[in-house]
């Protein structure tokens, strides 16, 4: 079985296309796609107006500058005034900032966890792993905006919660993808290689396992942001944001819903970066899942 | 310019001529990078046509060629591919649909993958019928068991309703074949139809192969890396060398006699299993594709180069009746006494008599099954002890107990006079470090992550032997060892081929100097030159450094290259065991007996070879 998993056909008197040293990683790869291109390009723009949208922004996000829901123009700024006489330029400049912190912190602790589980879940290979998956079945079980928002209705919208909450729902899908990317490295030789060696288990698993699963997290990490996200954004329509009155573009999509037909910018505005980061997100991933398995490689003979 | 003289080249002397391909050119898509280049060949009804060359050489692009396809990204670009009068690259997509299947058929390497495995294989043989039938609602039962019963399977109804997991590797290839042969085609392409099965499968099935082609007439073209399996097989063979012909004629000619450097390299870098030998590699490596040099291919590695070499590259010429070569010295070479192999290997019994390493009745299971019975070895200090069998015989779990990858036995395996625990982990340090384990696949054995020198320094830091700049030095001295450059330190396994990247397993293993070293399977996936090369540098590092060695091969004629001792190994029992020389000499069990009769070699194919030529008016 082991002797046709990989061609012998690529042995010896073939030379593999030699990649100028190893810059060339699999980020590096991907961006030669436009698709990556375009979601790096948007992600880039989210978060630097995240970032430095406080510094820029004409107004206090809670200074009140015209007569509520003015649509743009004059001195209601270049995208006018919110249901409550606010300037939306502001408070869209103000308001990125909580939401990826959020999605940024509790996607990395997700990630941290499930990509640990999974690593060892796959190394196991025996009841460890089984107790390790059927309980991550069970989180799986809730959906996550669900369990979200029974936390949050339980404990109060805080911050942490949010986080814990959204970390908690993001590590079993994450440990999912782990272990059927780890499964396949375990039966590799080389790994055997290192247990002859009696390299310990941690070691094998960061050393040896990680670095070959990194391509899929990636993707998986992408793919989760956006989800993770959303859900924030979701929670905040609800008005489950840490801070109600803070300026958040999901609760600025709430606020402002009403004022649709007349100043639709209010909502508008917030909508379409959410639409743009995840598409960003989403686009990034998918550029990195196809570099990794080789679907844009073109080079005529191989 | 070189078809003229490969038009007159090889003219079948039985029967007429079904296939003849003219001047074949074949390029990458993208950047037309030439790939296979002035292909010319005949094939007569009822002939075998042996395509032998290493990885990369372009076989089996020529192979598929004969169906009108090109793999991804490739173009056929040039020539004629005339089957009967119609030429099969002018056919458009349906033509050429209709036209496999039927007229000419393939059977690919790998029977596992190339049959459903979600299909009763009844269905998968139906299939091939009735997309070729005419008649709707023909009964196909009947033929359906006559096929079964050409390649000497059951033909009955119960068998043909399996899938093909129930089907051993050997079985599935007949399915296969019979597939193949369904529809009577005039043309059959095999590629490398018996690679990864047992030798003694591999008889049954390239007579199989032999009986169907000549019974019915079908031309075949059997593409193979192995020029023993294509000796006894075809008649005439092509030796392919950078996308090129380099060399066609009659079989035992072209190992007798060859005319080209590459062939003689070739041939002598083929284990025998008269005459322990000592292996020839060939050094450097096959030139990719669009990296070829503008002369003869060969020239760079060649021992004959003259600066004439790299002028152009050099026409098939006729050097004989049916034999011609791309070698402007062919003449020369010709007249040079075949070179067998090199040296005698000098198989001196290890002097000392110091059991390193004793098997006392070791029983391994997987689950409840026992795969190996009662298992008692012993491995002296500087010997080399090689353990064959065919798969399934037990003799990885044997390689793999002893190291401790496979932890489910029972019995005793004991260091020197120290009892070794069951499982690698569970051992000393010390004992880890002693014995070592290279595997068969040195595609699987590094990590695609790490750099070369990251590997082989590994040891040195688990074993806790050196670190630092000691520990760089140790890995360049080790890579210049196994006849690397300090230079690959840096590289990754992807850059490297697979012969280079089995050098570095065994740098990987030797660094912690270790006492034992358990070879599995480790040239299995390799070209016989590479092969050669691995062997030979293997039996220097275990002479150089006094290394115990415990070689695991399926490759009877290898062992009389590296072992002193063998160990014949039969479901999971030790049939025979004894100095290699007796024991491959005069086997006293029937089981040995017919390993060895059915061990594809270049001696008995020549022998076959000659009686065909005599018995055929």
């Amino acid at each position: 079985m082991s002797q046709t998993e990989e061609a012998p056909a690529l042995a010896e008197g073939v030379q593999t296309p030699t990649p100028a040293g190893r810059s060339s990683t699999l980020v590096a790869r991907a961006m030669r796609l436009w698709r990556t291109r375009i979601g790096a390009l948007l992600v880039l723009l989210l978060v630097l107006i995240a970032v430095i949208g406080p510094y820029i922004a004409p107004h206090a996000p809670d200074k009140f500058v015209a007569i509520p829901d003015t649509p743009p123009g004059g001195k209601a700024g270049l995208l006018g005034t919110d249901y409550l006489g606010q300037d939306v330029l502001s408070r869209f400049l103000y308001g990125g900032r909580g939401i990826l912190v959020m999605a940024f912190v509790s996607t990395a602790i997700g990630l941290i966890f499930g990509i640990a589980i999974g690593l060892v879940a796959a190394y196991a290979r025996n009841a460890l792993d089984d107790v390790l998956m059927r309980l991550m079945d069970v989180i799986m079980a809730f959906p996550q905006i669900m369990l979200a928002l029974v936390a949050v209705s339980l404990i109060g919208a805080h911050t942490w919660v949010i986080i814990v909450a959204i970390a908690l729902t993001t590590a079993p899908r994450v440990a999912r993808v782990a272990r059927g990317a780890a499964q396949p490295v375990v039966e590799r030789d080389f790994i055997q290689a290192t247990e002859s060696m009696g390299l310990s288990r941690i070691r094998i698993l960061t050393g040896e396992l990680l670095p070959n699963i990194l391509g899929p997290m990636m993707v998986e990490a992408s793919l989760r942001l956006t989800y993770s996200i959303a859900v924030i954004a979701g929670l905040a329509f609800l008005g489950l944001s840490p801070n109600a009155n803070d300026a958040n573009w999901g609760t600025m999509i709430q606020q402002n819903q009403i004022a649709l037909p007349v100043q639709p910018w209010g909502a508008l505005a917030p909508i379409i970066a959410i639409a743009l980061l995840t598409m960003g997100t989403g686009l990034f991933g998918d550029g990195i899942a196809r570099t990794a398995a080789g679907i844009d490689r073109e080079r005529g003979d191989e | 310019m070189h078809q003229q003289a490969g038009s007159h080249l090889a003219e079948p002397s039985d029967g007429p001529v079904a296939v003849s391909v003219q001047d074949l050119q074949i390029e990458t898509s993208s950047g037309h990078v030439p790939v296979v280049m002035d292909v010319s060949f005949e094939i007569a009804a009822g002939e075998v046509l042996g395509v032998v060359g290493e990885s990369g050489s372009g076989k089996t692009t020529v192979g598929l060629s004969l169906l009108g396809h090109a793999r991804r990204g490739l173009q056929i670009s040039g020539g004629t591919v005339m089957l009967g009068d119609q030429d099969i690259l002018t056919l458009d997509d349906e033509e050429l649909r209709r036209l496999r299947g039927s007229l000419v058929s393939y059977v690919p390497q790998d029977p596992a993958s190339s049959l459903n495995p979600a299909l009763r294989i009844g269905l998968q043989l139906r299939e091939v019928l009735e997309a070729h039938s005419s008649g709707r609602g023909v009964n196909h039962e009947e033929r359906m068991a006559e096929l079964m019963r050409e390649v000497a399977l059951s033909d009955d109804p119960a068998y043909l309703r399996r899938y093909p997991h129930e089907l051993s590797g050997g079985q599935q290839q007949r399915v296969g074949l019979a597939m193949a042969f369904a529809n009577r085609p005039r043309l059959i392409v095999l590629d490398e139809p018996t690679t990864g099965l047992d030798v003694t499968t591999q008889a049954t099935v390239l007579a199989t192969v032999r009986e169907l082609a000549a019974a019915h007439n079908v031309a075949a073209l059997y593409v193979s890396h192995d020029l023993a399996v294509v000796a006894a097989l075809a008649r005439r063979v092509a030796v392919m060398y950078a996308g090129r012909i380099v060399e066609m004629g009659l079989a035992e000619e072209l190992f007798d006699s060859s005319a080209h450097p590459y062939t003689r390299r070739l041939v002598g870098a083929i284990p025998r299993l008269t005459g322990g030998r000592s292996l020839l590699g060939i050094p450097g490596h096959a030139p990719s594709p669009g990296k070829r040099p503008s002369g003869c291919a060969f020239a760079p590695r060649c021992t004959m180069h003259i600066p004439e070499c790299d002028v152009e590259v050099p026409p098939l010429a006729p050097v004989g009746p049916e034999h011609s070569a791309r070698c402007i010295r062919a003449h020369e070479v010709v007249k040079q006494s075949q070179a067998k192999a090199g040296d005698p290997v000098d198989i001196a019994p290890a002097e000392s008599s110091t059991a390193v390493l004793t098997l006392d009745n070791v029983v391994a299971r997987y689950g409840k099954i026992e795969v190996l019975h009662s298992i008692n070895l012993q491995l002296e200090a500087h010997e080399c002890l090689a353990v064959v069998g065919e798969s399934g015989s037990g003799k990885t779990t044997t390689a793999r107990s002893i190291a401790g990858l496979h932890r489910d036995w029972t019995g005793s395996i004991r260091l020197g006079d120290k009892e070794l625990e069951t499982a690698a982990r569970s051992r000393s340090t010390e004992s880890r470090r002693q014995i070592q384990y290279i595997f068969q696949n040195p595609y699987g054995s590094l990590n695609p992550r790490k750099t070369i020198g990251e590997t082989v320094a590994q040891p040195l830091a688990v074993f806790g032997i050196a670190s630092g700049r000691d520990a760089d030095t140790r890995v360049g001295e080790m890579l210049e060892q196994v006849s690397l450059s300090a230079s690959y330190a840096r590289r990754y396994p992807d850059q490297l081929s697979g012969g280079e990247r089995q050098r570095v397993a065994i740098a990987r293993a030797l660094i912690s100097s270790p006492a034992i070293l358990v070879c599995d399977e480790v040239t299995s996936a390799l070209d016989v030159s590479v092969q050669a090369a691995i062997v030979e540098l293997l039996g220097r590092l275990q002479r150089d450094l006094g290394l115990s060695m415990v070689f695991v091969t399926h490759n009877l004629p290898l062992v009389r290259s590296i072992a002193q001792k063998v160990a014949v190994l039969s479901q999971g029992s030790i049939v025979e065991y004894g100095e290699t020389a007796t024991v491959l000499a005069d086997p006293q069990q029937p089981y040995t007996q017919q390993l060895l009769a059915n061990t594809p070699s270049l001696e008995m194919a020549t022998a076959e070879a000659l009686h065909i030529d005599h018995s055929s008016p």
